[in-house]
């Protein structure tokens, strides 16, 4: 059989190949290669060694939107996952309209981040103009603003990954547990959680890295107002390229530096929560 | 048994609450889009009333000043084009992958699986490069670039479905004397259809909603997509005309929200689904 197939390569996979490596390889290795470089177009790029590197590091507002960014990541991670854990739980019980309720609660999910941070941006404006002032003068309301959205679009969507998941676990278990005695938080903790946990790692790790890579939200809602404070790492990354001339070089070595926390991250995450994963 | 049904009642009201809070934002975003522009930001949670009452205007400034229904219909173009591009090209590609082990296929399948941890970010100011020097920055030519970009996942979730498809089957199609194109075509699509489904849906939610791609790879002054389009109507200098924009968020959600009620059974399943594979 793979000797028939073989003569055929070129028609299966060389597409996919070719847009592969113009899509993503050569940007990708280019991108490494120039974060050692200055330039402003790349055909000027001349070799600078590490100095962008140190540049990034000592770029302050580059070092605050890291922080920003993680302590972002972190709490939306956190509400986003109780929440949809809970309405995942309290849809699987017997009652009347789940379906249209879960369809509302993951709606939100379909519509673009450019949108959603118009929409809220209206919303918070026009809830924080009672008290005289506003998003963009504040950092922290960005930062809330922001859980608010986010909680908001992806609710829905992990919480229609923890249905699958409650569904899945074999209703002798609970029952079982049930009779042994078990109390409603035991059976929670010790038997749906644990037989829950690969749900609840791909959840994890993709409000995680949606937290990390967050763009287009933190553009409309507050586009880093006020100066840049509320800005997060994506968004620093962008004004370092588009906006300072002469800064591509820096910019890039901090998209590299980006990669590689995202990666680190959800590599220690999958790790972590793997860990805990048991056998059915 | 009485006392269950009364709790199921007291959840379907709790939860009907619920759920109006949850898409008041699209209502109130709906009801100020008929508001004249001086008041949305004044009074955004008062209903229209005679005097701030502005009818279709909106709409019609979006529509003919901005180019609305031009950024619709090219947002439409590109994400069907793009998304009925990966399906096919990455499904035979990953048909082929995990049927003919090399080196090569091995090496492109962990490739695949890398490219889906790296963040746009990392490749943006390049991927633009390359975009602009092979004259990949118009409608047609993004479509390659998103096969390039989104080949990770796609392939990736393919893969993981051919690999539980039995091999007697194709084996006998080819017996039968199927070259492999017939025998994917007749013989493996078929069987992939759940896959296609949520891979396009997949697809589909994040070429609809994408921003920064576009907005980098295509020319700006001839292509704009519906968020390109609503973040130009707020960043461009001078006045922002709230009434348009509160308009043109409504009709970049109505589409999506067609789409979503016509299909929500397969958007939810594929969803369900793509993350168990993920």
């Amino acid at each position: 059989m793979e000797k028939a197939m073989k003569r055929y390569m070129p028609i299966f996979v060389l597409p996919t190949f070719c847009a592969f490596i113009l899509g993503f390889i050569i940007p990708f290795v280019m991108g490494i290669g120039l974060s050692f470089c200055e330039f402003t177009t790349v055909t000027d790029a001349h070799f600078v060694g590490l100095s962008n590197y140190v540049k990034a590091f000592q770029d302050t507002v580059f070092r605050h939107s890291f922080w920003y960014t993680a302590l972002f990541a972190a709490v939306s991670l956190a509400v986003i996952n109780v929440i949809a854990f809970a309405l995942a739980a309290a849809l699987t019980q017997e009652m009347r309209g789940t379906n249209i309720f879960r369809t509302i609660f993951f709606m939100p999910n379909l519509i673009g981040g450019i949108v959603l941070g118009y929409i809220w941006q209206l919303i918070f404006n026009g809830i924080l103009s009672h008290y005289s002032t506003a998003l963009a003068l504040n950092e922290w309301y960005g930062f809330w603003g922001l859980i608010i959205l986010v909680s908001w679009q992806q609710i829905g969507y992990m919480m229609i990954i923890y249905i699958a998941g409650l569904q899945a676990i074999p209703g002798d278990v609970t029952e079982a547990a049930q009779i042994d005695g078990a109390t409603r938080i035991q059976r929670l903790f010790k038997v749906t959680i644990p037989m829950m946990m690969p749900s609840i790692t791909i959840c994890m790790f993709l409000s995680l890295t949606n937290g990390f890579k967050l763009f287009d939200q933190n553009l409309s809602l507050t586009a880093g107002e006020p100066s840049k404070m509320s800005e997060m790492m994506a968004l620093n990354i962008f004004n370092t390229f588009y906006g300072r001339t002469g800064w591509e070089g820096v910019g890039q070595a901090k998209a590299v530096i980006f990669f590689v926390i995202v990666v680190a991250i959800s590599m220690i995450q999958l790790k972590a929560t793997r860990s805990k994963e048991v056998q059915q | 048994m009485k006392r269950k049904s009364m709790w199921s009642t007291a959840g379907t009201c709790i939860f009907t609450v619920l759920g109006l809070i949850y898409i008041t934002p699209i209502l109130i975003v709906l009801m100020n889009s008929f508001k004249k522009k001086i008041y949305i930001n004044k009074q955004p949670f008062i209903l229209p009333s005679e005097k701030t009452w502005n009818g279709l205007e909106n709409y019609v400034t979006a529509i003919d000043k901005y180019g609305l229904l031009e950024s619709v219909g090219w947002t439409v173009f590109i994400t069907v084009g793009s998304v009925l591009l990966i399906l096919l090209c990455t499904s035979m590609c990953a048909w082929y992958i995990t049927r003919v082990q090399t080196g090569f296929t091995r090496m492109l399948y962990l490739l695949c699986v890398f490219s889906m941890v790296v963040p746009f970010q990392m490749v943006m100011f390049t991927l633009s490069l390359v975009a602009d020097r092979t004259g990949l920055n118009t409608p047609w030519g993004i479509m390659i670039i998103y096969l390039g970009f989104g080949a990770g996942l796609a392939v990736f979730m393919f893969c993981g479905f051919v690999k539980s498809i039995p091999l007697e089957i194709e084996e006998a199609a080819l017996i039968d004397g199927c070259t492999p194109i017939q025998t994917f075509f007749s013989v493996v699509l078929p069987i992939m259809k759940p896959t296609y489904i949520s891979v396009g849906i997949l697809e589909t939610m994040w070429i609809w909603n994408d921003f920064l791609l576009p907005y980098l790879v295509l020319d700006l002054n001839k292509y704009k997509t519906i968020s390109i389009a609503i973040q130009y109507m707020k960043g461009s200098y001078g006045r922002v005309d709230m009434g348009a924009i509160m308009a043109a968020l409504i009709l970049a959600v109505i589409p999506v929200i067609i789409f979503y009620l016509s299909c929500q059974k397969h958007i939810i399943k594929g969803v369900a689904a793509g993350a168990v594979k993920g």
